[in-house]
């Protein structure tokens, strides 16, 4: 989901007309494209980006949640947490490897992700400082990611289909734990309450600008949709999830921080205030509170594992080495 | 004839082993989302998932053997310092990637024949519960030797963190094989093996991988003991400062 | 970053006896041992009784999609192996 709002699809290319209109024939007649396809540069292009940005978008999102294992209030949420945490690393790992498949490393994207060349979701640069946000980014955060990435199962190129596929059917517990500590939370003290109520205050506004900017202000939308890269406009999936949220947050006994949210009787839909693009673009560009702290953690890992990695490699290349120098066996006598 | 373990003696038994898998999951659980790889946080993780899921099972089955109503955050998250009985080598903080892997080839090399031994208990439950457990430890077991020769035999970098981290954490391997008078009641009533006689396989495991590694197995000069007298080191206050933060601040609530 | 790359590693599980192997992704991993147990941390989460294959990516040899023609066309020529040419009436159930 996380590359929902992130970019518009590349169109530029070298190829002639007639070769992307036989793609384009392909992809309308809901034909999947394989790896060793023959594809316009810029849908190959599109695709790295898409792919590996929702990659990074999996693996920066361990680190706001992975915040409070070390402090969950109780076994079963403990492990709950770290299974959901472990889940969102498994998620990326396939994700890098549907990437992989059209000609890129894992070094290279990592490369990418921690100089800033590539983008992750800028929704995991807010800090989780109460447990509760715990149960708000279950609820809300993968809440909005799953209304992306059931469409996404069908999204042209294989390989990110497929894996979108098994994404999706270990995504199931995390929205329904995440909800579950918000009921908890609501059905306990009026402190517990608050802490719900404050946490749906701080990352609301933030889940809707998870799905990108505005349909109009959205610039290369259509060649994503074209290729079905990119299935649903963002503001008919923010509409979709405000639709489904809020009745949700009525049950909880929880309200949404907007006082412009108004269910409208013609719309059948949920009026809402205007979203602060200002806040989104600041984020964006580096200015959240933890922009900058996920990119550190981030390095760190990858810097305090090189000897690890090298050590791995080193110890592969001194087996291949035994074994080529080791004597053949001999050959018994007449 | 056998005699029978006093119920007493075998929840605090019960309470020692789940305090060793909690602590060391928790141990590992630190490491989600900063491994060296990916494919490492996900092992890693596993075997904390692991650890966490035998101790919830072995603080349920002290507490209700126990009846008086304490359930398995009862003994997690509400307990003094002094009364969590695990190994000081579980409390020992991560460090580097040698110290954790080694960490853990210690202790399931101990803890696999361990397991193995007590598929067999009187306890019915205990049984039960070694024998998942010894399937998830053989596990680990593999996973962390692997590592071990990697490291131990990789670069002149990962030999030497290898070899700092064993001369940190050989000293208390010991007292995994320490016997007391509760120990002694057990193996009599056949719920758990003496830990002392699990050394010798022990022994052999770590000669074997060591081997293959390049290390030398160091002597002990001062073993270091004290974590099931309830005497810790002082990083077991900032770990139970962290895993108790939630039931401390807001006493008596549900999650 | 000029760190030397880890191999790519393409995972295959069989989830039960009676069915194929089926290529569920892919895994970094610097040997073959290491590479198992990648497979089984990350795409079977422990489950037992599965077989796991993993093959260096490098060697792996794959048909050229733009050859396809040739390299099925013989078969697809011969109509009478696909079901649809024989007519088989609807009350016929499961064929």
């Amino acid at each position: 989901m996380y590359s929902q709002g992130l970019i518009g699809a590349d169109g530029t290319t070298d190829e002639d007309e007639a070769f992307l209109e036989r793609f384009q024939t392909r992809i309308d007649a809901e034909q999947k494209i394989e790896p060793n396809d023959a594809m316009p540069e810029g849908y190959r292009r599109t695709l790295i980006r898409q792919i590996s940005q929702h990659a990074h978008s999996e693996i920066v999102g361990m680190l706001p949640e992975g915040n409070w294992i070390s402090r969950a209030p109780t076994l079963r949420r403990k492990a709950a947490l770290l299974a959901k945490v472990q889940d969102e690393g498994g998620h990326g790992l396939y994700l890098y490897a549907a990437a992989e498949t059209l000609g890129i490393s894992r070094e290279e994207m990592t490369e990418q992700l921690l100089t800033g060349a590539a983008k992750y979701s800028s929704i995991f640069n807010y800090p989780t400082p109460t447990w509760a946000d715990i149960g708000a980014i279950g609820w809300l955060v993968d809440g909005a990611a799953i209304m992306n990435q059931i469409p996404l199962c069908r999204c042209s190129f294989g390989p990110y289909a497929r894996a979108m596929i098994r994404i999706c059917k270990e995504e199931s517990f995390h929205q329904r734990q995440g909800y579950e500590i918000m009921l908890t939370l609501c059905r306990g003290t009026p402190e517990q309450k608050q802490l719900a109520q404050d946490s749906l205050d701080r990352w609301w506004w933030p889940s809707l600008m998870m799905f990108g900017p505005h349909d109009s202000d959205s610039t290369h939308s259509d060649q994503s949709m074209a290729w079905k890269i990119k299935r649903f406009s963002n503001d008919e999936l923010r509409q979709k999830f405000i639709d489904s949220t809020v009745p949700q947050a009525d049950f909880l006994g929880i309200k949404m921080p907007d006082p412009d949210l108004k269910w409208n009787e013609k719309r059948g839909s949920y009026d809402h205030g205007p979203i602060d693009w200002d806040e989104f673009w600041r984020v964006v560009k580096g200015g959240g509170k933890c922009s900058k702290d996920r990119i550190c953690d981030r390095q760190k890992a990858w810097d305090d594992g090189a000897w690890v990695r090298e050590a791995a490699l080193a110890y592969a290349d001194k087996v291949r080495a035994r074994q080529a120098t080791a004597a053949p066996t001999p050959v018994a006598a007449e | 004839m056998a005699q029978e373990a006093s119920t007493t003696s075998i929840v605090t038994f019960l309470t020692r082993l789940g305090d060793d898998q909690l602590v060391l999951g928790h141990r590992l659980s630190e490491w989600c989302g900063h491994a060296p790889t990916l494919e490492e946080d996900l092992a890693l993780a596993n075997m904390g998932l692991d650890l966490i899921g035998q101790a919830r099972a072995l603080y349920t089955w002290a507490g209700e053997l126990e009846g008086e109503g304490r359930g398995e955050d009862d003994f997690a998250h509400l307990r003094r310092e002094v009364d969590y009985q695990n190994l000081l080598l579980v409390e020992r903080p991560n460090g580097d990637f040698a110290h954790t892997i080694l960490k853990q080839f210690y202790f399931t090399a101990f803890m696999t024949p361990f397991w193995q031994e007590t598929s067999n208990s009187s306890d019915e439950a205990l049984a039960a519960i070694a024998a998942k457990a010894v399937k998830e430890s053989t596990y680990h077991l593999r996973h962390s030797a692997e590592w071990v020769i990697r490291l131990g035999d990789g670069t002149a970098e990962s030999a030497n963190r290898m070899k700092r981290a064993v001369d940190d954490l050989h000293p208390y391997t010991d007292e995994m094989f320490q016997s007391d008078a509760l120990t002694k009641q057990l193996a009599e009533a056949g719920v758990a093996p003496e830990p002392a006689t699990i050394k010798d396989q022990w022994q052999a495991t770590v000669t074997e991988i060591f081997d293959a590694a390049n290390l030398a197995i160091p002597e002990i000069a001062w073993p270091q003991l004290g974590g099931r007298q309830g005497e810790h080191t002082e990083d077991m206050g900032h770990l139970l400062a962290e895993l108790q933060f939630m039931q401390r601040a807001y006493p008596g609530l549900q999650w | 970053m000029t760190e030397a790359r880890t191999p790519l590693w393409e995972v295959f599980i069989r989830p039960r006896n009676g069915l194929s192997h089926k290529h569920v992704g892919s895994v970094h991993a610097a040997d073959a041992t290491m590479a198992l147990q990648a497979a089984r941390d990350v795409y079977t989460r422990r489950g037992e009784g599965l077989s796991v294959w993993v093959v260096p990516s490098a060697e792996i040899t794959a048909s050229d999609p733009a050859d396809k023609d040739a390299l099925f066309e013989p078969t697809a020529s011969k109509i009478y192996r696909h079901p649809t040419f024989y007519e088989v009436p609807d009350e016929v159930e499961n064929m």
